[in-house]
């Protein structure tokens, strides 16, 4: 991919930028740190995901996904932490769907103009599956807040 | 105290920033008086409601942000409009302000941030 500012970027450091956009949503919506574990490609089989999963599709010179899928628990915990008391199934979607799109529509600082992305999608329940890019290979973050555990899924092409 | 004088209108996809944006302000010139959840409907709120302040996402289903910042100034040419997205890249800043957005705040923010980039767009001259 080539950066914002005109430069190749590896898949490391596409990594990176998510990793980064991560850490800085929970230091700021939720005030509380998160840790990220090492991201790792999924070869040979899909990755799982929680009971809410936020999705946001890529377009544009690249194309493909960017999931975030989390527990009910965390995500109810984190609402808890803005404030909110409606724990409704609505608000758990919502502030999935929120997560992802946030994390999507920083990452148009560092991948550039043409990032475009779509509004949330929002998948409820872990018997789901994501629709990935034919040639995609989803990379998996872990990230760990408190004791709960959540993935960012990215798969662009 | 002074009476609130500003009536904000909160226009954003997510039920959980609306409600967020509406806990969080702490300025007591500022009064909410309603949510959208589009710009579609933040075209009829503003022809009820007449707010003078407006926070406003930009990715949203029917109606986008930009183009009700777009139509909110060409009706009202005297509202103040903070853009609230997570589109962070510069020429997204640029784009609003062009078509008349008083200012900008990037998601994900902190009630501290909200707070300084609504008093940045009330004391603005």
């Amino acid at each position: 991919m080539i950066a914002g500012n005109g430069t190749a970027m590896t898949l490391e450091s596409e990594v990176g930028v998510f990793v980064a956009g991560v850490l800085h949503y929970f230091a700021s919506s939720v005030q509380q740190a998160a840790r990220c574990g090492t991201p790792h490609l999924a070869l040979s089989e899909r990755p799982e995901i929680a009971d809410y999963t936020g999705i946001i599709r890529i377009s544009g010179k690249r194309t493909g996904l960017v999931a975030f899928t989390a527990p009910k628990s965390m995500l109810s915990v984190m609402l808890m932490r803005m404030q909110e008391t409606d724990m409704s199934h609505e608000n758990l979607c919502d502030l999935v769907g929120e997560i992802a799109n946030t994390l999507s529509g920083n990452a148009r600082r560092d991948f550039g103009h043409q990032f475009q992305i779509s509004v949330p999608e929002v998948v409820a329940g872990r018997g789901g599956t994501l629709e990935y890019p034919a040639q995609g290979r989803p990379i998996v973050i872990p990230i760990e807040w408190r004791n709960y555990h959540a993935r960012l899924i990215v798969c662009l092409q | 105290m002074d009476a609130p004088h500003h009536r904000l209108l909160v226009v954003d996809d997510s039920n959980v920033i609306r409600k967020r944006i509406e806990r969080a302000n702490e300025l007591p010139e500022i009064e909410f008086v309603g949510a959208a959840r589009n710009g579609r409907e933040a075209l009829e709120m503003h022809a009820q409601l007449r707010p003078t302040l407006v926070t406003m996402d930009l990715t949203m289903p029917e109606m986008d942000g930009a183009e009700c910042v777009a139509i909110l100034v060409q009706r009202d040419p005297q509202i103040r409009i903070l853009v609230i997205s997570a589109l962070a890249d510069k020429l997204t800043a640029i784009d609003a302000l062009e078509k008349g957005a008083s200012g900008f705040l990037c998601k994900p923010f902190t009630d501290r941030q909200l707070n300084e980039a609504l008093r940045k767009l009330i004391s603005a001259q």
